[in-house]
């Protein structure tokens, strides 16, 4: 149900993400979202690819440090206010939001946010009460 | 004119001082011979006997102490008083985060603090004078030797000990501070304060006394121009007492050794040989009138050169030069010590590679100090709280380690440049020697 995350530190220099994503381009490998943290000293580059097996192998072997985490993918209406409603029903049920960003999809009329929350039990089971719909590694073509 | 708080002592004809010395080393040796089983076995391991010590010439045969030996002594295994003789500890850190602990009977605090009362009174200070220590205050030496010392000679003592510029300013204006005892880094700061500040005409300062830290002759003037004061270098070590092992005089050029306590030798680091007068070498200290911690031939590290030439100050005791390195890997910090060594520990108990290097330099007046850490998998995540909670901890430890803050900067893996396999650990961008 929940799909895979790669993170990858970046130290602060120039350059460091051109990098990441050439290798990623060498191999064939879609960058489908990404978002980035930074501090003052350094980054952190969160990604959802195509082939996270073989991104995180390519990366691995460049040297990278990584960390792979179960996310969500959650399905919104691409419409005002389709974000605010799914987030005013976490809130309403004390569900931290730890952070959060958005995937292509490519089906008319719907967006995909990516979410990374901390109590995973009663997500899955406010969103089920709910309606909500959690889309798949299959259903985004990820592998 | 030339002052003395001990002047028979101090301008002593260098004979007379060379059979003070001599009476004073044989008991001395016997003392350590007799209470410290530590130094014993060594002298035993060298077949040396305190028969074999007949006067200062016999010295070289002594085996030395170094900063490892009072690791693995620690606490008490270089100790030669009975805990009860003794009224006082002092601490410095040391190379692997086994803190250096120094004794002190009330014998060896009367003469570390005579030391710095000849100190303040060869840069005129008088009972007349408001002595401002700045120095910290606690288990490092800096603020109680000053302090002690600015009692002896009668001194109006404020111990105001470091940091809170605002503070050190007002009751300096507000006091009459006219000796400024710290380090000269911070020396030079308040002097920047002062005169940003305007306030030049309400301070007093006429002397200062800095020490604790490695400074240059360019650094002097700045002070010393800024202030329109004199600057005078005052040298030493917790394992030898504390501030006042030696002093400078009006001549301001180098430091006369408190002989009559100290006996100073140069050596080749790498052989261990003992160099003749003027050589450049490592500076070894023995303690012939300490009674708790005395310590025999210890390596301090320090890179020096001693003159006899006559002093126009009429002080007889050997001069030292300014430390011109170190024969280690030392690193002073806003007059902290800092081993590479003890980063490394650190780094390992909270299970980083020991691949980091240190960086510091000297931004206005003060030392700043950077460590970059290689990140590595097992203290990543997807989360970037996390990751800042791990540089957390390892700042916290860095500190609770080295006592004082270090900068950590996470850099990527295997990022830390290695030259011909042996890594360049220390960047010191600070012009000290």
């Amino acid at each position: 149900m929940n799909i895979l995350q790669i993170s990858v530190f970046l130290e602060n220099r120039a350059g460091q993400l051109a990098e990441i994503t050439k290798l990623l381009a060498d191999e064939g490998v879609d960058i489908r979202a990404l978002s980035i943290a930074e501090t003052a000293d350094y980054g952190l580059a969160r990604m959802i690819v195509s082939d996270a097996g073989k991104a995180s192998s390519v990366l691995l072997h460049h040297g990278d440090i990584l960390s792979m985490t179960p996310v969500y993918a959650v399905e919104v209406p691409d419409q005002p206010g389709g974000l605010a409603e799914l987030l005013k029903l976490l809130a309403d049920n004390n569900i931290d939001v730890e952070y959060m960003y958005s995937l292509f999809f490519h089906e008319k009329g719907k967006a995909c946010m990516v979410l990374r929350i901390s109590n995973e039990p009663l997500f899955l089971s406010v969103l089920g009460t709910n309606r909500v719909r959690i889309v798949g590694m299959e259903e985004l073509g990820l592998k | 004119m030339p002052n003395y708080y001990q002047p028979e002592i101090e301008t002593m004809p260098y004979e007379q001082l060379r059979e003070l010395q001599n009476e004073k080393l044989l008991k001395q040796v016997r003392h350590v011979w007799d209470n410290v089983p530590y130094y014993r076995a060594k002298m035993e391991a060298k077949g040396v006997t305190p028969e074999d010590i007949q006067s200062i010439d016999d010295l070289h045969k002594l085996p030395f102490l170094s900063k490892a030996d009072l690791r693995d002594a620690y606490p008490y295994g270089l100790l030669a008083k009975p805990l009860g003789d003794c009224v006082r500890i002092q601490s410095t850190s040391g190379t692997t985060g086994k803190r250096v602990v120094a004794f002190y009977t009330q014998h060896d605090i009367d003469l570390w603090e005579d030391c710095c009362a000849r100190a303040i009174v060869a840069a005129g200070g008088t009972n007349e004078d408001v002595v401002h220590v700045s120095y910290g205050y606690g288990l490092f030496t800096g603020g109680p030797g000053l302090n002690g010392g600015s009692h002896k000679v009668g001194c109006l003592t404020l111990p105001m000990s470091s940091g809170n510029t605002d503070r050190q300013l007002q009751f300096m204006t507000d006091l009459g501070s006219t000796i400024l005892c710290c380090t000269p880094s911070y020396a030079q700061y308040l002097a920047e304060s002062i005169y940003e500040k305007g306030i030049r005409d309400q301070i007093k300062l006429k002397a200062g006394i800095f020490g604790a830290e490695a400074w240059s002759e360019d650094m002097r003037q700045d002070i010393q121009n800024k202030l329109g004061i004199k600057a005078y270098d005052i040298y030493g070590l917790t394992e030898t007492s504390g501030p006042g092992v030696a002093f400078e005089c009006c001549e301001q050029t180098g430091m006369h050794i408190n002989e009559d306590h100290f006996i100073a030798e140069i050596i080749d680091p790498d052989t261990e040989e003992v160099l003749p007068l003027g050589s450049k070498g490592e500076l070894v200290f023995t303690a012939i009138d300490k009674e708790a911690f005395p310590l025999l031939r210890y390596r301090t590290r320090d890179i020096c050169v001693l003159s006899r030439e006559k002093c126009s100050c009429g002080r007889t005791h050997v001069k030292m030069s300014k430390p011109m390195g170190r024969s280690d890997d030392m690193l002073i910090i806003r007059g902290v010590n800092v081993f590479p060594s003890q980063i490394e520990t650190v780094l390992m108990q909270q299970g980083y590679p020991a691949n980091y290097q240190i960086i510091v330099d000297r931004v206005n007046n003060t030392d700043t100090f950077e460590i970059m850490v290689e990140m590595m998998p097992a203290m990543f995540s997807d989360s970037l709280a996390k990751i800042n909670e791990a540089e957390k901890a390892l700042v916290a430890a860095l500190k609770a380690m080295l006592g004082i803050s270090a900068k950590v900067r996470l850099v990527a893996p295997k990022s830390i440049t290695r030259s011909e396999g042996k890594a360049v650990r220390v960047i010191d961008k600070r012009k000290l020697y």
